[in-house]
């Protein structure tokens, strides 16, 4: 075989590579669905000033808890269509017949996913730590955070949107039964925010996160490539 | 071991489980039966008060073996699935879909027991302490399974779809209840902990081992028949059910 065959020939890498780009592609094609999510993200937040009253110093206290939770919200909406459409127009059986092992192609679409929303949702939250007062010391730990947190909820929400991937109104379904899962990541998210503006060192907790982002970007891709087989029985 | 592999592969006939279980299941849960009732009556009307709590303690014989029984279940329900996942057999789905409900059910007393313990002990129904949140939450994952599989309409599908779900429950759980420690320890510090006197005296021990014992006996039945009526129920096409059923008929 010669050099440039080699360069073309199928490989792991080049089915992630593929993948992720056309995955990117489609997203960067459809606008909308790219700032979607993210104009939820900050009309969420700007409801609970309505809510609870434009005091700065309530607000403050609420706003990592805030910030955190119309995260894994805004994440959450945002899932339904990570295999959706791929399903719809029959890729998906593609991906799956052809993409050996199969838990790539699933990586390659979650990192296409966090990219679109949980990447800009993170830089877009300075902004929104903004309008709840959250004090500017706090505001690198935010970031932080949702750096190692976001990954978490694409991955753990992909095996969600496979389970539900076959079903008419996967939606709600799949808010419900993902959202329990969420739970260490929006305690140690918010509570490393927390911990900073008591002035208690974030460390741990970041610590925390990132064992967590491990054992599910092992763990998680494989889950979620079996309910992919599963659903496209 | 060479009769626990036969054991273990004649599990993969419905059939057989579904013959071999009906006195096992019935056994069992009157053995849970008499242990429940021993233990409640026992810790109820014999145990000495707490001498810290008065008589209200007592509801603890209904609220621990409810709260160890429905972790248990979800760790049942958890290897079961991973059982169906791995070797594909029918009859572990068969469990985990029996399973689900009654851990759920076991949840919903837990909590409901425990916020009318609260009542009297905390002055409050409902506190965000570390074990009723994680009970809360693992009430959460059992509606999941649930709801999942109850939204899948073939049945196959939605067994292994609810499999999944429940294996990565089970993983997600250590992670759950160890966070959920530490959000009480830094937002959390004045909650009273039942806890701190430790060293109960064994009059006081004994009817609630009796009693999670016969909850544990009792699961075991209930969960025995669930499974029985799930064979019975996805077999209805089959010869045997049907002349099961025409027998039975007067």
């Amino acid at each position: 075989m010669t050099a440039a065959a080699l360069d073309r020939a199928p490989s792991i890498g080049r089915a992630f590579t593929a993948q992720l780009q056309r995955d990117l592609t489609i997203a960067f094609r459809s606008r909308s669905e790219l700032i979607n999510p993210l104009m939820f993200y900050v009309m969420g937040i700007s409801m609970f000033p309505l809510g609870v009253g434009p005091g700065a110093e309530r607000l403050s206290e609420i706003a990592p808890g805030v910030l955190w939770v119309l995260a894994l919200l805004s994440t959450l909406l945002s899932l339904d269509a990570l295999f959706r459409r791929d399903f719809d127009d029959g890729t998906l059986e593609q991906l799956v017949l052809n993409v050996d092992p199969l838990f790539v192609g699933v990586l390659a679409k979650v990192l296409a996913h966090w990219l679109v929303i949980g990447l800009p949702l993170t830089l877009l939250s300075p902004l929104a730590a903004l309008m709840l007062f959250l004090p500017g010391a706090a505001v690198p730990t935010l970031v932080l955070t949702l750096l190692l947190g976001t990954p978490i909820l694409s991955l753990l929400g992909a095996v969600g949107a496979a389970l539900t991937v076959g079903l008419k109104r996967g939606g709600l379904l799949l808010t419900l039964i993902i959202l329990p899962l969420y739970v260490p990541v929006l305690i140690l998210g918010a509570g490393a925010v927390t911990a900073v503006i008591d002035g208690v060192d974030p460390s741990a907790q970041l610590a925390w996160l990132a064992v967590i982002l491990a054992l599910m970007l092992t763990l998680t891709p494989f889950a979620a490539a079996l309910a992919l087989r599963v659903g496209l029985e | 071991m060479g009769r626990l592999k036969t054991v273990w592969h004649r599990l993969g006939s419905p059939r057989w489980f579904f013959e071999i279980s009906g006195p096992w299941a019935i056994g069992a849960t009157a053995i849970g039966l008499t242990g429940i009732v021993v233990g409640l009556a026992w810790g109820l009307a014999i145990a000495p008060p707490d001498y810290l709590q008065g008589n209200s303690f007592r509801i603890m014989y209904l609220h621990v073996p409810a709260a160890i029984l429905s972790e248990s279940c979800y760790i049942l329900m958890g290897l079961a699935g991973a059982v169906l996942l791995i070797w594909r057999m029918k009859l572990a789905d068969m469990v985990v879909a029996a399973a689900a409900p009654i851990g759920a059910v076991f949840c919903v007393v837990a909590l409901l027991t425990g916020a009318i313990w609260g009542r009297p002990t905390w002055g409050t129904w409902w506190v965000w302490d570390a074990r009723t949140t994680s009970m809360l939450v693992l009430l959460f994952l059992y509606f999941g399974v649930m709801a999942l599989r109850q939204a899948v309409p073939r049945e196959e599908t939605a067994g292994r779809a609810a499999a999944i779900l429940a294996v990565v429950g089970m993983v997600d759980i250590p992670i759950i209840k160890y966070s959920v420690d530490w959000w009480l320890t830094l937002h959390q510090t004045s909650t009273f902990k039942l806890t701190s006197a430790p060293s109960m005296p064994a009059e006081m021990y004994l009817p609630l081992l009796v009693s999670v014992l016969g909850f544990y006996a009792f699961f075991f039945g209930v969960l025995l028949f669930g499974v029985g009526n799930e064979v019975l129920v996805r077999e209805r096409r089959t010869q045997w059910v049907n002349d099961l059923v025409r027998s039975r008929q007067p």
